[in-house]
């Protein structure tokens, strides 16, 4: 802790981070301008993705200092087995929310039916 | 020498303090991302997110966070005006971004795209709403900063606060990055 900070390390972050912002904006712009023909859909859905992987990595080295402390890494280590349990929670939601029964029936009417029957709703 | 282990102390707890906070955050995204196509027959994330007004708030947020870098540079090089100044600035461009999200927000209840509409509106309120509600403790924050640092001058107790705003503030943004992605870009692709 308590490293010099310099106003270079601050400025070459914020420019990173404005670029990747405006770069998949801009993908998604181009996407709509030319009515949905330039990229598909899942292209632009994966490089949305990635750029905020991209632009998060880009804020914790120059704005956090992540892997910069001095001595044992007890910042890093809380800050990784943080983003394990993130992983876990997210991917984990999603993962059997997308398998429970509601979502295993083959039609939408069935589905309905059986919403209806079950929950009456 | 003693000083600074204690301050590297707080520093520690306070980081700890935000990975809790990355969790809380985890469990609403983990939220939203499972009911964001529960729309009810109500408008879906296409038919409310602007790009244009997303990328605004995105802009302001992230200058905020680089005008907070440099409020922290200039309290490490004993300038506290320069402190003031930027801690200012930093408050500007927050308020800004929070009054844009609840000009959004009064918005879409104004078009009956409220909370209680669908289980994906629910979740996008809760989501949003409690990155704003973090951005309005920092605001205040910055206010009671501001004070103390114009009453003490820049003591290390100033200084060392200050060091754990300018990480719950860069933390905010980076929360922000992934809601802009999986809420507004994602929602309209």
């Amino acid at each position: 802790m308590n490293e010099r900070l310099t106003i270079k390390r601050y400025t070459i972050g914020f420019i990173l981070s404005v670029l990747l912002t405006v770069t998949a904006c801009l993908l998604i712009f181009i996407h709509d301008q030319s009515g949905h023909v330039i990229f598909t859909h899942p292209f632009l859905r994966v490089s949305v993705v990635v750029l905020a992987l991209a632009q998060f990595i880009v804020q914790l080295i120059f704005f956090l200092h992540l892997g910069s402390e001095r001595g044992p890494r007890f910042k890093l280590a809380a800050f990784a087995s943080t983003i394990g349990i993130v992983l876990i929670v997210i991917i984990g939601s999603i993962w059997i929310m997308n398998h429970l029964n509601y979502n295993m029936m083959s039609s939408t009417q069935q589905m309905n039916a059986y919403i209806q029957s079950q929950d009456g709703l | 020498m003693k000083e600074e282990i204690a301050d590297d102390k707080s520093i520690f707890g306070f980081w700890v303090y935000l990975m809790t906070d990355l969790i809380l955050f985890s469990v609403l995204f983990g939220a939203y991302a499972v009911l964001r196509g529960n729309t009810f027959g109500g408008p879906a994330p296409r038919d409310l997110f602007s790009l244009s007004s997303a990328l605004t708030s995105t802009l302001v947020l992230l200058t905020s966070s680089f005008t907070c870098g440099l409020a922290a540079i200039a309290a490490q090089r004993g300038k506290r005006n320069g402190t003031i100044a930027w801690l200012t600035a930093t408050f500007a461009l927050g308020a800004t971004f929070l009054t844009l999200e609840l000009a959004e927000f009064s918005r879409f209840v104004a078009t009956g795209a409220s909370w209680q509409r669908s289980a994906f509106l629910s979740s996008f309120f809760t989501l949003v709403g409690t990155h704003g509600l973090h951005i309005a403790v920092g605001l205040l924050w910055i206010v009671v900063a501001v004070i103390q640092v114009r009453l003490r001058g820049l003591t290390p107790a100033t200084t060392s606060k200050l060091t754990r705003f300018t990480l719950f503030w860069h933390f905010l943004d980076i929360v922000w990055i992934f809601i802009f992605t999986t809420v507004y870009l994602l929602g309209i692709i």
